[in-house]
C-alpha cells in the first residue's frame, strides 16, 4: 500500500517537472506563495477529520440503537427498524445535507451551524448502514450463546453487553472500518454548504489560482493519506483483538 | 442411592408444546422429587430436549402447567427470573462464551445476576473448578481446552449459580468417545452429592449407576417411567423394549 502511494506521488511529481501542462509552483513549499497555498489546503484536514469522527461516533451509537429493535420478536419494534432503515437509506447524502442545512431550521425554528448540519446529515445517513451491519453481526452469533446467558440468569442488557456484542463487534470490525473510510470520503460533500474542510479549501484555492489539476491532485493525495491511516488503524485493531483471543 | 428424597420440586401437568404443526409434547406429566436423579431417554425427535427446555423457560409451553419449587412458570418476568435462578442447564454444545476466559465464564453470572463481589465470585469459581478437576485451566480460553474439559467448565459455570436443579441436555453427545467418561464421572459425583438432576442422555451405564427414575419418551409422550432395575430388566412397553434393544446391543 505504502509503496503504491509513493509510486503514484512520484509519477505525478515527475510528470509535473517534465510536461508543459503541470504547474506545481502553486503548491511548491520552497516558495513563499506555494507554502502558503499548501498550508491553506492542509488546514481543511482538521474539519474533515473532526467532522468524520464526530459523525461516525454518533452513527455507531444510533445504528446500534436502531439495530436492536430489529432483532426483537415483537413485530411493531421490527417494523420501526425497517421503516427507519428503508427511508434513511433511500435519501442521497447530498440531498440529506441540503435538507438538514436549509430545510430543518425552518421546521425546528433554530439555525444549525454548518458543522452540525454536516454531522447530523452524515450520521443520519450512515446510521442506517450501521444498523444493518450490527444486525448482521448480532444475528451471526449462535443461539446457544443466548440460551447459556438465559440459563445463568443474565438479563437482556447484560447478555448484550457482556456476551453478544463483544463477539459481534469483533466480527463486524472490518465492515465498521469500511464505513469509516466511506464517511471520510462523503464528508467532502459537506463543502457544498460551505464547510471549510479539505474539498472546500481546494475549491476556493482553484478559484483564486486557476490551477485545478495540481490543486485537485493534492486533494486526492490528502484523502488517500487519511484513508491509508484509517485502514492501517483498523488492521491494527483487528490484529490486536485476534491476538487477545489467541493468548 | 441412599440420599433422602423430599417432596416434588418439579411438577409438570399435562404440558403441551407445538412447533408450527409439529406437536413436540403431548400432554406430558412428570414429577421430580428434591434430590431425585431422573434420566430421560428415547429416540431422536421424541421430545426429550423440549421437555427439559420447557423447565427453565428456554421454550414456552402452550398448555398445561409447570411448577418449579412451588412457583408456576409463566412468561411473566418475575416468575421466570425466580425459576432461572433455581435451575441450571448444561448443553450438548457446551455454549461457553468463547471471548471470555474460563474464569470470566464462571464469574459473569454470579457477579452480574447474583450481585456477588468479584472476589467472592472468583473464590466460588475456583471452588467449582476444583470440583470438576480443572483448577489449572482458569486463565485459558475455551478454545484451548478439550471437549471434555469444556463441558466440565460448562458444568462448573452452572454450579456457580448454585442452582437447586441441574438439567443436562445430552451432555456427552458432542464429545469424542475418550472424553465421555471424564464428564460422566463429574456428573456421577454431583448425583452422589444430592443435587436434583434431570439428564437427557443415551449413556445407559451412567443411567444404571445414578438414576432413581428412568423416563422413556417417544413421539412427544412419556411412554414409560420406572426404577432403573425394572426399566432395564423388564420394560413394560414394546416401544421401550425395541429402543433398549437398539441402543444396548450393537
Amino acid at each position: 500500500m505504502c509503496r503504491m502511494f509513493l509510486c503514484l506521488s512520484l509519477t505525478l511529481l515527475l510528470s509535473g517537472c517534465a510536461g508543459g501542462q503541470w504547474g506545481w509552483y502553486v503548491v511548491d513549499p520552497t516558495t513563499e506563495s506555494g507554502a502558503r497555498n499548501l498550508s491553506f489546503l492542509l488546514s481543511g484536514a482538521y474539519y474533515t477529520i473532526f467532522l468524520s469522527v464526530t459523525a461516525i461516533s454518533i452513527s455507531v451509537v444510533v445504528g446500534l440503537a436502531i439495530a436492536l429493535p430489529g432483532l426483537s420478536s415483537r413485530r411493531p419494534l421490527r417494523w420501526l427498524n425497517r421503516t427507519y432503515v428503508e427511508i434513511v437509506r433511500a435519501v442521497p447524502i447530498l440531498v440529506l445535507i441540503l435538507w438538514v442545512y436549509y430545510g430543518l431550521p425552518q421546521v425546528a425554528g433554530l439555525a444549525i451551524s454548518v458543522f452540525w448540519a454536516g454531522v447530523i446529515a452524515l450520521a443520519l445517513s450512515d446510521s442506517a448502514f450501521q444498523a444493518e451491519i450490527f444486525r448482521a453481526g448480532i444475528q451471526s452469533i449462535d443461539k446457544g450463546q443466548y440460551e447459556a446467558s438465559h440459563s445463568i440468569s443474565l438479563n437482556y442488557a447484560d447478555t448484550m453487553r457482556f456476551v453478544i456484542l463483544p463477539q459481534a463487534i469483533r466480527r463486524i470490525l472490518p465492515a465498521l472500518g469500511n464505513q469509516f473510510v466511506y464517511m471520510l470520503k462523503m464528508s467532502s460533500l459537506v463543502s457544498v454548504i460551505g464547510m471549510q474542510e479539505l474539498t472546500r479549501k481546494a475549491n476556493e484555492l482553484v478559484v483564486s489560482e486557476y490551477r485545478p489539476l495540481e490543486i485537485y491532485s493534492v486533494l486526492v493525495l490528502e484523502y488517500l493519506v487519511l484513508i491509508l491511516i484509517v485502514s492501517a488503524g483498523v488492521r491494527w485493531l483487528e490484529r490486536r483483538m485476534s491476538a487477545d483471543e489467541n493468548r | 442411592m441412599t440420599a433422602a428424597k423430599g417432596g416434588p420440586i418439579i411438577r409438570m401437568t399435562e404440558v403441551d408444546k407445538t412447533f408450527g404443526t409439529f406437536q413436540a409434547l403431548k400432554s406430558v406429566s412428570l414429577e421430580v422429587a428434591t434430590g431425585e436423579r431422573v434420566v430421560v431417554c428415547g429416540p431422536s425427535g421424541s421430545g426429550k430436549s423440549t421437555l427439559i427446555r420447557c423447565i427453565n423457560g428456554l421454550e414456552h409451553h402452550d398448555g398445561g402447567s409447570i411448577h418449579v419449587d412451588g412457583i408456576e412458570l409463566s412468561p411473566n418476568e418475575t416468575a421466570m427470573n425466580a425459576i432461572r435462578a433455581r435451575v441450571g442447564m448444561v448443553f450438548q454444545q457446551f455454549n461457553l462464551f468463547p471471548h471470555l476466559t474460563v474464569m470470566q465464564n464462571l464469574t459473569l453470572g454470579p457477579v452480574r445476576a447474583r450481585k456477588l463481589s468479584q472476589k467472592d465470585a472468583d473464590d466460588l469459581a475456583r471452588h467449582y473448578l476444583e470440583r470438576v478437576r480443572i483448577p489449572d485451566q482458569a486463565d485459558k480460553y475455551p478454545r484451548h481446552l478439550s471437549g471434555g474439559q469444556q463441558q466440565r467448565v460448562a458444568i462448573a459455570r452452572s454450579l456457580c449459580m448454585q442452582p437447586r436443579i441441574l438439567l443436562f441436555d445430552e451432555p456427552t453427545s458432542a464429545l469424542d468417545p475418550e472424553m465421555i467418561n471424564e464428564v460422566l464421572d463429574v456428573m456421577t459425583e454431583l448425583a452422589e452429592s444430592g443435587m436434583t438432576m434431570i439428564c437427557v442422555t443415551h449413556e445407559m451405564g451412567f443411567a444404571r449407576k445414578v438414576a432413581d427414575k428412568m423416563v422413556f419418551m417417544d413421539h412427544g409422550d412419556i411412554v414409560e417411567t420406572g426404577s432403573p432395575e425394572t426399566f432395564f430388566t423388564a420394560p413394560e412397553s414394546r416401544r421401550c423394549r425395541d429402543f433398549l434393544q437398539k441402543i444396548l446391543h450393537h
